[in-house]
């Protein structure tokens, strides 16, 4: 059983008077541990299928199952249980709260979830040291350099040490030397075992994935895998357009 | 998220927009202090006037001339409607009235006391030697006036100690001989400092006795009578006795009127306390005005931490979380300015105290309670749209926004 499975997922908004179809007829799988870059112009619905996926958002038609749970049938409250426990967020922007300290910041999903102060610093004090960030606890966001900021931000979603980690542009706002440092980052968390899904418009980061969702109007054009492991192998999605 | 971690987000994000906090709680401070300093103005005019009737005592029965109709026009009103005067034998008479133990009958007017070269204007007090007791009032030297029968026009009087002040300075009083108008009259006691009561000061008072008063103005009418009666429980049946004898002595027609310190208390007691009241509800209306603020402080918050609110939803708050952080912060808010306005109050009181130190402005407990549970029932109640609002965003829309 795969981690994810998508099946004939239908996503559309309304713009203006016009229905935009951000996802049509989408079925995939992801097994635990995969390192994917979902890739494809600007409104190929590579960022929807991200927040599908990291159950911001709900489908229109189609079923996601999420470690054999289908979560798509889920209520708000235990939709939002279950991105706590299970999904990892990183995004561009990083996203941090600005009037709280690194180590706060890094704190928010423990806090969250209701665990208590001691446990809570344990862990902290560990993401710190783990992330290099140990100097910069006590600092604010805006104390930090982007690379940092990122850190921390990734730190925070790693916290509940989730199943799958979903990274949208994580190096769009960082130079090449930090966003590489970054994405190594990423992808150790990815060798301890992690699922890591990347959104991205950098073919060179795009590359470096295991396996490459490329997107189009709403359809996987292409899913390929590069020639690492044996297991892998190219091929076309079923269902995606040609 | 547990309680604690709530409040401490919340508070932590009050405190990160320390403008914007600072003028949300000087808003509800100020409706606050206003319902504190308002009530503290209105119950201490409430309590300066019951304290004033108070000091009367409460064994008391005032006589007054005229009889205040409130039953409407009726056949008598068209035959007498000039009252008769109070006069001592009418004093006398009351004393017959087997409940009644004292009466200090009182004839009023102003003059001239001259002792020396000194003059001023004083109000002089006709009465007898009961007034001291019926009034409660106490002696600072000499006596008072001497026992003697109503109509004895002795020349003597007892001086205020305002009047023993300015007309002798240091030397003795007593025995000293002053001049009050045309008449030559000794000192023989000076009244101890009490202050005002019942619009009369004691301080700047001369009293004789009554008849003395009596022939100074060229009258034989009292102003009023007071009556001391056997104790309180016979204040009614002691007040029909003295109907019944002014009645008999006046072809059968009651034209005066009997007032009681309870009566009148009771009236002040109620007249202001309404007033109180609504000074109060004036009051409470800047304290709406505040929770509104409260409301568009807290829906602009939503709006500038849209992104953060977006990423606490992202890092698994639910929609609960979100709504109690953001009452929980609103609630802080009115808390603080509720606190504060208390506090500014309360210094505004001591002001008026400190202005006006005859007026016991303090505020009550139920203003005090009812001022700062009204800044944080409105401060939640219109938390609550703002929460509402912030729970309900959509995740990904909130996340675009930064």
């Amino acid at each position: 059983m795969a981690q994810i499975e998508l099946a004939g997922i239908d996503r559309s908004f309304t713009v203006g008077d016009s229905r935009v179809h951000a996802l049509s007829a989408l079925s995939l799988a992801i097994e635990a541990g995969e390192y994917v870059a979902i890739m494809g112009p600007s409104g190929s619905g590579k960022s929807t299928l991200l927040n599908l996926l990291g159950l911001l958002d709900r489908p229109d038609a189609g079923h996601y199952r999420l470690e054999g749970r289908d979560v798509t049938t889920l209520s708000a409250d235990e939709q939002a249980a279950v991105r706590r426990s299970r999904i990892g967020f990183v995004f561009q922007s990083f996203h941090l709260v600005p009037r709280l300290s690194a180590a706060e910041n890094i704190a928010l999903p423990l806090t969250l979830a209701g665990i208590a102060p001691p446990e809570r610093e344990r862990r902290v004090a560990r993401a710190l040291r783990d992330f290099g960030l140990e100097e910069r606890a006590r600092h604010r966001p805006d104390e930090l350099s982007g690379g940092q900021r990122q850190r921390v931000a990734i730190a925070r979603a790693t916290i509940m040490q989730p199943a799958l980690l979903l990274a949208d542009e994580p190096t769009g706002n960082l130079d090449r030397h930090t966003g590489e440092e970054v994405t190594q980052l990423l992808e150790a968390l990815n060798a301890a075992g992690t699922t890591l899904i990347v959104v991205t418009h950098d073919p060179a980061m795009g590359r470096r994935a295991r396996r490459q969702l490329m997107m189009e109007d709403g359809r996987l054009k292409s899913d390929s895998r590069r020639q690492a492991g044996p297991a892998d192998e190219s091929h076309t999605a079923p269902g995606s357009a040609p | 998220m547990s309680p604690a971690d709530t409040l401490r987000f919340a508070g932590r994000a009050a405190f990160a927009y320390p403008l914007r906090t600072a003028l949300m709680v000087l808003a509800m401070a100020i409706g606050v202090a206003a319902v504190v300093v308002l009530t503290a103005l209105g119950d201490g005019a409430r309590r300066y006037v019951v304290g004033e009737f108070a000091s009367l005592g409460a064994n008391l029965v005032i006589v007054l001339p005229g009889r205040n109709e409130t039953g409407g026009v009726n056949a008598g009103s068209f035959i007498t409607n000039t009252p008769r005067d109070l006069t001592l034998a009418d004093a006398s008479a009351l004393l017959r009235a087997p409940l009644v133990s004292r009466i200090a009958p009182l004839s009023v007017g102003n003059s001239e006391i001259a002792v020396g070269g000194r003059l001023r204007e004083t109000m002089v007090l006709g009465t007898t030697s009961d007034y001291i007791d019926v009034r409660h009032l106490a002696l600072a030297e000499g006596r008072f006036l001497p026992q003697e029968s109503l109509g004895h026009a002795s020349a003597v009087a007892v001086i205020g100690g305002t009047l023993r002040r300015e007309l002798f300075g240091n030397e003795a009083a007593v025995g000293r001989m002053i001049r009050v108008g045309d008449t030559r009259l000794r000192v023989v006691g000076v009244m101890a400092a009490s202050g005002q009561g019942l619009g009369f000061n004691t301080d700047e008072l001369v009293i004789v006795p009554v008849a003395t008063a009596q022939a100074m103005f060229n009258t034989n009418t009292l102003f009023r009578i007071m009556v001391e009666v056997r104790g309180r429980d016979a204040l009614v049946p002691a007040q029909r006795q003295m109907e019944d004898i002014l009645r008999s002595r006046r072809e059968g027609e009651l034209d005066v009127t009997l007032i009681t310190q309870d009566a009148v208390l009771g009236t002040f007691d109620r007249i202001l306390g309404a007033l109180t009241l609504a000074v109060a509800g004036i009051a409470a209306i800047s304290l709406a005005v505040a929770g509104i603020l409260v409301m568009n402080v807290m829906l602009v918050a939503v709006t500038q931490r849209t992104g953060e609110i977006g990423l606490l939803k992202a890092l698994g708050a639910t929609g609960g979380d979100i709504r109690r952080a953001f009452l929980v912060e609103a609630a802080l808010l009115s808390l603080a300015g509720a606190l504060a306005g208390y506090g500014l109050g309360q210094l505004g009181a001591w002001g008026i105290r400190l202005a006006y130190p005859v007026l016991p402005a303090w505020p009550p407990d139920w203003a005090v309670a009812a001022g700062l549970g009204t800044a944080l029932f409105t401060g939640l109640l219109f938390g609550v749209l703002p929460a509402r609002r912030a729970a309900r965003l959509d995740p990904v829309q909130a996340l675009a926004k930064r």
